[in-house]
């Protein structure tokens, strides 16, 4: 901007998860009294520089100056101490605790070896007010606050560490308009005081109203910084794409409209999650849920798989309506849905036991008769999987934590194949394994589709919408937005659609759901 | 670093060292020394006779920790069994009051009555959700308290059964007491359900990640359900034998079963965060502490010196094996 | 929404345990033959304070989300010891309460460290510690006996001014020097933070792990001064397993009556303070009904019970069943 000297500067900076490079020799220039906003697409290593700078990770490589001298963190404390402060998405304040409480939490003021209340109500209390948050009570118990309210004290608890870089990651996303209308001005005062601000959001009229600088990443890399207003939105939005393709899939067979559709939702609501959606699935149809990450695409998969209570509208299996309170309901019998969880690791496997007992352990009834497990039966269905999914193990016997992330997916997905679902629900099956895996994924969802099976695939990857879907569902904010059919589905339109802005030669469409 | 290569080593072990747990190992070990230890002080250690003794003394634990290591298992703990022992102690010897009808199902009703406080447990547990150790602290307080109203704060006394005599003491095959044969019996059938049913396969997987086992369309509640009346049972058809061995059912008759029930499971490498251990270990440590008890009195170590043995030894084995994770 | 709302609205646990034994209490003065007197007041006090000692423990513990399965076994432990210690003149009395309260203190300590640096599960770590503990007792006391300071006794158990039960006023007392400080001090909102949400008191640089230790340590004191309170009301010290264990037990249903969540991270030891008077008021109830006392187990039992079902109501407000499994 005008020339001040850089606050703060990243340079070179990479960082690799197992074989998966987040960032890979990123730069990043922050100065004092400037909003500088970070963009780009889900995975595009955002998350990973900004944990980066407040401590919570190391960089493989690459350096860091804070008033030109090179620094690294050990901690979050120890990033708090030079005055970067971070708003991390996941809340990080205690329940029980009241919001002076939780202000003043990692350095409470003292008196006589006690904590000083007043102080800590006077602090609590000033801090609220610069956050322009003073209608939430010093008083008021963390858990009692709506997710809004929280929002804002985490935000004052940051300001009360007296922060010279200020990180907020997503930290309008859970905020009404009202409310990020004060944060707004909050966050434009603490610039003209002299604070660097790193604001990320998907939100692109935020961005527009508040930032001075943008930086927009790809790949793990920054691939442009320019003033902000100096681009037109759809050019954004190609800078964020330009991400050449490295996966092959499966040609698509096109519509069949004589399938009969097997899963079909209407008007379905949940809390504050789902709002009225109705969908519908064919038979050896692959539909997509895309969008940002969590605008309800893991709740609607949950909700079919009958985990969501006080769920309103209806679900229908063959065109009849059916009421499913349980996965046991949702995976046996007639319906014959099977779902792949987001978390493998705690939700689809039981990682200290064998490949053997986590591939049978969905179809336990389909393999024992009186309650006793038919060895041979079960050997002869575990081997035809291994064999369809190719799961490179040592040994059936062995626990199955020890399999490559690859292999495990894998694993999770053979055991609920020795069902032989008809409905099948998948929840970004292929985040963090490996590219020779997903093709072997895509290849078989694929399969399974021309089998006859339903399909409906959330993804956090576009390339893979692209690719594998027959249509795509978008969803913003509990709602389906768009949705996208057949040649449709480019990026530019998924990515237009998650951010909620219309595209040229992509006007919304009304009438969603078949 | 590469998890593939750890299992590609653990494939290429021999199958029976693979499977062993050491915690299995050590503890048979440890029995094997404390065997010879005994040895040393007195020849007779060494006897078939004192070691089918202290078999058939085992056997009572034995029955009452199969229950245990169930709801251990699952990554619970069941505290009412001191008055589930006494309930089921008492109220069989109480429905051999009754006649010839009450002596026929005095050892049915001994069971059931156990049964019926695992129930509770179990809907407690499973279906409310209340923490394991809470709900059946309070199960086994209310126990107590029917039993007092029931005996009147005495010892009760009805005597046992033929039937429950002849279990606990009598001999069906020359030299084998009947209460081994029992212990045999029930701990066959556990291995059976642990590695060959589906409800065994349930309890694993509830107990390593019950999210997990719930998102593969187990119903994880019925199956904690059962596993809760199984062990309230087991505990309960302990006491039958207790009083069968005894002649009688006495006050607090449980209480010396609570913690050396715990203590063989978990010292059998079960994990007390459920979902790992097998049965042999649970044998292991049902032995090792019986003759850790023989010893101990045999040598005429008074109560207190058994007490803090027992606490330390416990607390040592655990923290070679029974740690939590370190990370966070 | 004035200050007091919000005071109102964090202390409604303790209120509402306070107004259970209020009513209780009267229910109870009410209908004693020899009515409301100072009497019938203090020797309802000194039953009441040996439970509340130990429910105050219990509820340290408990608000770091863990168990101190020990605490009735270090009341039993500290009772033997103060039957051989708190005797003689004033000096060796004053030693001996202070070797008494150090046992107490070395016991809680002890169960802190093989929780927090041990990483065991609390609960099966204190049963182990608590054999060890009853072990000890029984060492020190293989048949009941001994004798302590009576006149330090009697003082303790008397009454102040002919009205004030003494063992209230050492109760308070010991509210404001153990307990006040602890929940005001960093530490003790470690506790709490811990055991509200570890991982978010973890992301807030907060010191978990001394907090817990100390709490586990001061569990250990209380418990201790229980101890020294039974010798103080009994004269002797006894190793008796069912009284330990009873305490143990009533100690959690006084906690949960007094309004501390058995999950962690709420409540308050003044709550469970009066859990632990109105849970023996009730249990005493039935005598002054005439009814059987063989009937006070079952029914101390019955309300312990319908105490720990009752936090199982929030579950009914669960959404999203995943969240049973956390």
């Amino acid at each position: 901007m005008d020339g001040a000297a850089p606050l703060f500067r990243m340079e070179g900076i990479s960082k690799r998860y197992g074989g998966v490079r987040a960032l890979e020799k990123a730069d990043l220039t922050v100065t004092a009294g400037g909003i500088h906003a970070i963009l780009g697409e889900n995975g595009a290593g955002k998350s990973t520089l900004i944990k980066i700078m407040a401590g919570v990770v190391a960089p493989d490589e690459g350096t860091m100056t804070l008033d030109g001298r090179e620094v690294s963190f050990a901690s979050p404390a120890a990033a708090n101490q030079a005055g970067i402060v971070c708003i991390f998405q996941e809340l990080s304040l205690i329940p029980e605790l009241s919001v002076a409480d939780n202000i003043v939490i990692s350095d409470p003021p003292k008196r006589i070896g006690m904590i000083d209340r007043k102080a800590q109500r006077r602090i609590a209390e000033e801090a609220l007010a610069r956050a322009g948050a003073s209608d939430i009570h010093p008083c008021a118990l963390v858990k009692d606050l709506p997710l809004s309210r929280r929002q804002m004290v985490e935000i004052a608890k940051a300001l009360a560490r007296k922060p010279r870089i200020l990180i907020l990651d997503e930290a309008t996303s859970a905020l009404t308009a009202a409310d990020v209308a004060k944060v707004f001005e909050v966050l434009k005062r603490l610039r003209s005081e002299g604070l660097a601000l790193l604001y990320i959001s998907h939100r692109m009229n935020e961005i527009a109203e508040l930032a001075d600088h943008c930086t927009v990443f790809r790949n793990g890399r920054n691939v442009a910084s320019y003033p902000a207003g100096s681009k037109s939105d759809n050019e954004v939005v190609e800078l964020m794409i330009g991400r050449e393709y490295s996966h092959i899939f499966p040609p698509k067979l096109g519509p069949n409209a004589a399938a009969t559709t097997v899963l079909e939702a209407r008007n379905l609501s949940w809390a504050d999650r789902l709002d009225n959606i109705s969908l519908s699935v064919r038979a050896g149809e692959v539909v997509g849920l895309g969008g940002l990450d969590g605008q309800g695409q893991r709740e609607l998969l949950l909700a079919f798989f009958g985990v969501l209570r006080g769920l309103s509208g209806e679900i229908l299996i063959d065109g009849k309506p059916v009421s499913i309170s349980s996965p046991t309901a949702a995976s046996h019998g007639r319906i014959g849905m099977a779902l792949i969880p987001e978390d493998r690791k705690t939700e689809g496997l039981m990682l200290p036991m064998t490949v053997r007992e986590n591939l049978s352990f969905a179809a336990l009834d389909r393999l024992s008769k009186g309650g006793i497990i038919d060895r041979a039966s079960e050997q002869r269905l575990i081997d035809d999987m291994v064999g369809l999914l190719a799961i490179k193990t040592a040994g059936l016997d062995i626990p199955v934590g020890a399999l490559s992330g690859g292999n495990q997916q894998k694993v999770v997905i053979a055991k609920w194949l020795m069902r032989q679902p008809r409905i099948i629900l998948l929840n970004d099956p292929t985040r963090g394994i490996d590219v020779g895996t997903k093709q072997e994924i895509y290849q078989l969802m694929r399969k399974l589709a021309d089998a006859g099976a339903a399909i409906l695939f959330y993804s956090t990857d576009y390339d893979e919408l692209i690719g594998c879907c027959d249509r795509v569902l978008v969803l913003y904010d509990g709602a389906v937005k768009r949705e996208l059919v057949g040649a449709e589905i480019t990026e530019h339109a998924l990515i237009a659609s998650a951010l909620n802005i219309h595209g040229e030669g992509a006007g919304p469409r009304q009438g969603v759901g078949a | 670093m590469s998890e593939t290569t750890l299992g590609g080593i653990a494939g290429r072990m021999p199958k029976f060292l693979r499977r062993a747990d050491p915690a299995v190992v050590t503890a048979f070990a440890c029995i094997v020394i404390l065997l010879l230890l005994g040895s040393l002080y007195s020849r007779s250690f060494l006897s078939p006779e004192y070691l089918l003794q202290q078999l058939k003394v085992a056997s009572f634990l034995g029955v009452i920790a199969t229950g245990m290591m169930l709801v251990i298992l699952l990554g619970q703990i069941d505290l009412s069994v001191p008055w589930s022992v006494a309930t089921g102690a008492m109220m069989a010897c109480a429905a051999a009051a009754y006649g010839s009808v009450g002596v026929a199902l005095a050892i049915p009703f001994g069971v059931l009555c156990g049964v019926a406080i695992g129930l509770v447990n179990g809907i407690g547990v499973a279906y409310l959700r209340i923490p394991s150790m809470i709900i059946t602290l309070a199960t086994n307080a209310v126990a107590q308290g029917l039993m007092v109203v029931y005996t009147g704060g005495f010892s009760p006394q009805d005597s046992a059964t033929a039937a429950m005599r002849y279990l606990a003491t009598g001999f069906t095959i020359p030299g084998v007491p009947n209460a081994v044969i029992i212990w045999a019996l029930i701990g066959a059938a556990m291995v059976f359900v642990l590695t060959r049913t589906s409800f065994g396969r349930a309890v694993y997987g509830i107990g390593n990640r019950e999210r997990a086992a719930y998102l593969s369309g187990i119903d994880t509640r019925r199956i904690v359900l059962i596993a809760f009346a199984v062990s309230g049972g087991l505990s309960a058809f302990g006491g039958v034998l207790l009083a069968g061995y005894a002649s009688k059912a006495a006050q607090s008759m449980g209480d010396a079963y609570l913690l050396p029930s715990i203590a063989a499971v978990v010292l059998g490498g079960t994990s007390i965060l459920g979902g790992r251990g097998s049965y042999l270990g649970t044998v292991a440590g049902v032995i090792l502490i019986t003759l850790l008890q023989s010893i101990l009195s045999v040598m005429q170590m008074p109560e207190a010196g058994r007490q803090i043995i027992y606490g330390v030894v416990i607390v040592a084995m655990l923290l070679l094996y029974g740690r939590a994770p370190a990370s966070r | 929404m004035k200050d007091w709302r919000y005071w109102l609205a964090e202390q409604r646990g303790t209120l509402l345990a306070f107004g259970i034994f209020i009513v209780m209490f009267a229910i109870y003065s009410g209908n004693h033959p020899a009515g409301f007197t100072a009497n019938v007041v203090q020797t309802a006090a000194n039953k009441g304070v040996l439970l509340a000692f130990v429910a105050m423990a219990q509820t340290l513990v408990v608000i770091t989300a863990g168990i101190d399965l020990s605490v009735g076994m270090i009341f039993t432990l500290t009772n033997c010891m103060a039957s051989w210690l708190v005797i003689g003149t004033g000096l060796e009395t004053a030693f001996g309460v202070l070797a008494v309260l150090g046992t107490g203190l070395l016991c809680g300590a002890v169960n802190g460290a093989i929780v927090i640096y041990g990483r065991l599960q609390p609960i099966v770590a204190t049963i182990a510690t608590g054999a060890v503990f009853f072990g000890l007792a029984l060492l020190l006391r293989p048949v009941p006996g001994g004798s302590v300071n009576e006149d330090l006794a009697d003082f303790l158990t008397g009454r102040f001014f002919g009205v004030v039960p003494a063992s209230l006023v050492a109760l308070l007392v010991i509210v404001l020097v153990v307990w006040v400080p602890f929940s005001r001090s960093e530490f003790g909102r470690a506790a709490y933070a811990a055991g509200s949400s570890e991982t978010a008191a973890y992301m807030s640089g907060v010191p978990i792990r001394r907090g817990k230790f100390l709490a586990y340590t001061l569990a250990g004191l209380l418990a201790a001064i229980g101890g020294l309170f039974l010798t103080f009301f009994t004269y002797t010290g006894e190793a008796a397993y069912a009284s330990g264990n009873a305490y143990t037990l009533f100690s959690i249903a006084a906690v949960v009556l007094g309004g501390v969540s058995l999950f962690g991270g709420k409540g308050s030891a003044i709550g469970a303070i009066f859990g632990a008077l109105a849970f023996r008021t009730i249990g005493d109830l039935l005598f002054v009904f005439d009814f059987d006392p063989l009937w006070q187990p079952l029914f101390q039992g019955v309300i312990l019970l319908i105490a720990v079902s009752l936090g199982a109501f929030a579950l009914f407000r669960v959404r999203n069943r995943l969240e049973w499994f956390l």
